[in-house]
């Protein structure tokens, strides 16, 4: 049991870093495919040398991030294989087919056309490249597209049934999770804020470039056409963000108590703007909150009751209408899932009798109870909950990131249109590069909520983490851990070396020229 | 259900014979190792560049279409033999910054070591992936117990031995697949570069020979593999559900589904003329097309013969009832049905990817072409 508990443990590290790493490049290269896909029609509209060799100095650094994003996004989906195997194959009739379709449908396009893209300006004819570079971004938008249905399934099962002889869940309504609500919030949250992310990079990298003055005007091109796609990014990862909490409200409760540290929830709950999370007196230290503010981001409904976590463990909750209800408390869950696995035990034992009263009576007890089947595997409520602090302080920092985006966008905008002169200013061209982590972090901060916030489960409510890993020992995972951090150091060092040079040579030449 | 679990092996199985003839890019790599002079190694790399995501796409899309319609396969296997794909998966992480990496300026390392990145991958990737093959014609030491997801302490259901794939590493039959796979890649490799660059008839003549050199090499092998796999037992399923060796099973497997056999034959000699063609042609350039069409012919033959007429497609040493066959380790009808009606849209892919690699290979490629390309790997 507790090497279990430690291949757990390391498999989960494992994951969260490869997640972590490959999240880094995922959100540039989605956002930074659709800027040059729009310069690229400039410059075929134009045929303005200057937009080519713009276009073209923003595809090395594309390039560079493409090619490292790839490199890390196959380890994820070997990784569901070699050390969550159960996983694989608990769910595998469901999952893996928005991993297949996203195989078909958009790697085979970023491959191809990616080579067209970069090699192919003097092969091919102007409106095919273009048409090939507008292909690589909607190819590598669909693959998010396809990915986060997977990973919104996880988090909000639907369109599945448990298949007892099979002693796996099977899929019944693939429309149900390709169009899931959650999927279809999720996507556009992820997309969107790939776009600001390179919008933020974009002009962040211009203020580099354009401090050495050489190539100025290709650097206020560059904010003009970033600014405005980052902007209209922004807006729509503030609505769907706010989607995302009704969402979360409904679906996963406990992820959005431990994403405002909310212990016990009230009617008019506030909304925690900046605090300490006290995990020991379960509560947050000196706040500064929102009055009302989480029943109107939860529920839209200032006077909404929003449940904490010790609520949701005493069984009090929200319907999906938005009523407060006293449902099934978190020792009942427990209960009812080792009563669905009982029930399990026992339909395998008919099954090989051939006792078909005890199989059928099985059958009608494993539907009863599959609804917390996975609750059955823990011991005490409290394994039911998320890291809190962690989810607190990533959801926070998000927040308040997301706000001063925002505000960066739009006055890069108003700077690059109405008062370019400033432009020309040490401040500004600071605040401009410094803005360049900012973004990143925001970026990442917002996946830890998503991803650190629905523990313990693979899929929630039905397979927690530790029924879902491969039988592998802590020791071999711990090695592979460390040679992952190794590389992925090595190479990230490598990646950002190469892009410092790549922004110099942009910065010391006249590209245009 | 039968009819959907037959197709979708098919596809698995076209997918398998698309990416052993795509790792003719891991083959390219792997000559760097005997290629002396920096142009005519940046004109290999160039000339591979324009097509090693293609490859790497494949391997994600043959993992994911697997995942997809056989779960048990992916789970056991990549569960299991951990080490295995462990060192695949570092192998092709290392190639895929390579490329894009090699001669830009502050890339830390040096052309050398991304290059040598390169011929790890070129080495690495083609040998485990053959002995990931292997262990489908030869077996595993695993173990399937579906009931143990209810077994709190230890719920895993898939379980391999120990060693965790290394014992499927050390074993000669296994080896022999992936050695088999290698010299295959590698000549398929140096037909395409014939075909891809043009470089004066010095460059051409030390390719064409290190196409049939690799080549006798791997006709070699083949056929030992041959000889090996149609003398092995293989593992069937009785109409009681039992399963039992039975001695010949794959070479028994060929007379009894004529059909397979045919496309095997057409497979081997399709590869045979591709380097016939250049063996006694001292200009041809057309080989890989030939061997191209031929490796995926084989291959696919070959995974119908592994699968097909009851066969199990990846026998358990440790507990022959464990062994995996197509029914009992698919996705259910519903998904299979749904993942069919998505596979319509592969003829569609490919008929782009022949209108661009048309479009991109139109011309050779040259030393002069590399250097005005700014983005030149």
């Amino acid at each position: 049991m507790e090497d279990l508990i430690q291949v757990v443990d390391w498999s989960r590290l494992q994951f969260a870093l490869t997640a972590i790493v490959h999240w880094l490049f995922v959100p540039l290269t989605i956002g930074i495919s659709l800027i040059i896909a729009v310069m690229e029609t400039i410059y075929y509209r134009t045929k303005s040398e200057k937009w080519l060799k713009t276009v073209k100095f923003w595809m090395v650094l594309f390039a560079i991030n493409f090619a490292i994003g790839v490199a890390t996004g196959i380890i994820l989906e070997f990784e569901f294989g070699t050390n969550w195997s159960n996983y694989s194959w608990f769910v595998g009739d469901i999952f893996g087919a928005p991993l297949a379709i996203e195989g078909l449908l958009a790697f085979f396009m970023e491959a191809t056309f990616f080579a067209v893209m970069f090699f192919g300006w003097k092969k091919v004819s102007p409106a095919f490249h273009l048409a090939s570079t507008w292909l690589v971004a909607i190819g590598v938008s669909l693959s998010a597209l396809w990915i986060l249905i997977a990973n919104a399934w996880m988090q909000y099962p639907v369109g599945m049934e448990f298949d007892p002889a099979q002693m796996r869940n099977v899929m019944s309504d693939f429309m149900a999770v390709a169009t899931s609500p959650v999927a279809i919030n999720k996507f556009f949250h992820a997309v969107t804020s790939g776009w600001v992310l390179a919008s933020v990079f974009v002009i962040g990298v211009s203020c580099i470039i354009a401090a050495k003055g050489k190539n100025l005007q290709m650097a206020k091109d560059s904010v003009k056409v970033a600014g405005w796609i980052g902007l209209i990014g922004m807006i729509f990862t503030m609505w769907t963000g706010d989607g995302s909490a009704v969402e979360v409200a409904r679906v996963q409760p406990m992820k959005l108590a431990a994403m405002e540290g909310l212990y016990r929830g009230e009617v008019g709950q506030e909304l925690i703007g900046i605090g300490i999370v006290d995990e020991k007196e379960r509560d947050v230290k000196y706040k500064i909150a929102i009055h009302k503010g989480l029943s109107i981001l939860a529920n839209h409904d200032a006077d909404s009751f929003v449940p904490g976590i010790d609520d949701l463990i005493d069984g009090i909750a929200l319907t999906p209408q938005g009523d407060t209800i006293n449902t099934t408390s978190y020792a009942q869950r427990i209960e009812i899932g080792k009563a669905a696995q009982q029930a399990l035990r026992d339909y395998e034992a008919a099954r090989k009798a051939g006792d078909q009263a005890a199989l059928s009576d099985a059958i009608s007890r494993i539907k009863a109870n599959y609804q917390y089947f996975g609750y059955g595997y823990f011991n005490s409520p409290e394994e039911a909950v998320p890291p809190v602090a962690l989810t607190f302080y990533a959801f926070h920092i998000m927040v308040m990131a997301g706000g001063y985006l925002l505000l960066f966008l739009i006055v890069a905008l108003f700077i690059v249109y109405k008062k370019p002169v400033w432009f020309d200013t040490r401040l500004a061209r600071w605040i401009g590069i410094l803005s360049i982590p900012v973004v990143w972090i925001c970026s990442e901060a917002g996946w830890i909520v998503a991803e650190v916030g629905r523990q313990p489960w693979t899929i929630q409510d039905i397979l927690p983490v530790q029924a879902a890993v491969s039988s592998v020992t802590a020791q071999s995972v711990q090695i592979t851990f460390w040679l992952f951090a190794v590389v992925f150091a090595a190479l990230i060092a490598a990646e950002i070396s190469i892009m410092v040079n790549e922004v110099k040579k942009g910065s010391n030449k006249d590209i245009i020229a | 259900m039968e009819a959907l679990q037959i197709y979708w092996w098919l596809l698995i199985a076209v997918l398998g014979g698309a990416l052993v003839f795509m790792l003719f890019v891991q083959g390219g790599q792997s000559l760097l190792l005997e290629t002396r002079g920096s142009v005519a190694k940046n004109l290999i790399v160039n000339s591979l560049g324009l097509k090693w995501e293609l490859t790497f796409t494949t391997l994600v899309v043959f993992g994911g279409a697997f995942f997809a319609s056989f779960p048990l396969f992916y789970s056991t296997s990549f569960g299991g033999a951990y080490w295995l794909w462990m060192a695949i998966l570092f192998s092709f992480v290392l190639q895929a910054v390579s490329y894009e990496f090699r001669r830009k300026s502050g890339n830390i390392y040096g052309t050398r070591t991304y290059d040598a990145f390169l011929l790890i991958n070129g080495v690495v990737g083609c040998v485990l992936i053959g002995v990931a093959v292997g262990i489908l014609f030869f077996g595993g030491e695993f173990t399937v117990t579906r009931g143990n997801i209810l077994d709190g302490q230890s719920p895993v259901i898939s379980v391999w031995a120990s060693t965790h794939g290394l014992e499927a590493i050390c074993s000669w039959k296994n080896l022999l697949v992936g050695f088999t796979i290698f010299f295959l890649a590698r000549m398929n490799a140096a037909l395409y570069l014939m075909n891809s660059i043009d470089d004066g008839q010095k460059f051409f003549d030390a390719v064409r020979i290190k196409a049939l050199l690799n080549g006798l090499i791997f006709v070699v092998l083949f056929l030992a593999l041959l000889a090996v796999v149609l003398t092995s037992d293989g593992y069937t399923v009785e109409e009681n559900g039992n399963v039992v060796a039975v001695p010949y099973k794959y070479a028994i497997n060929l007379i009894e589904m004529w059909w397979i056999l045919a496309a095997l034959l057409i497979g081997v000699v399709l590869v045979l003329v591709g380097y016939g063609l250049t063996a006694f042609k001292k200009e041809y350039k057309g080989g890989i097309w030939w061997t191209g069409i031929g490796t995926i012919i084989t291959i696919v033959s070959l995974l119908c013969d592994l699968a097909y007429n009851n066969t199990c497609y990846m026998p358990s040493l440790t507990d022959p009832q464990s062994s995996l066959t197509i029914a009992n380790s698919s996705s259910t009808e519903f998904t299979l049905t749904v993942m069919s009606w998505v596979s319509l849209l592969v003829p569609v892919v490919i008929l782009y990817i022949w209108y661009v690699w048309s479009k991109m290979n139109a011309k050779p490629m040259t030393p002069k072409e590399i250097e005005e390309d700014s983005h030149s790997y």
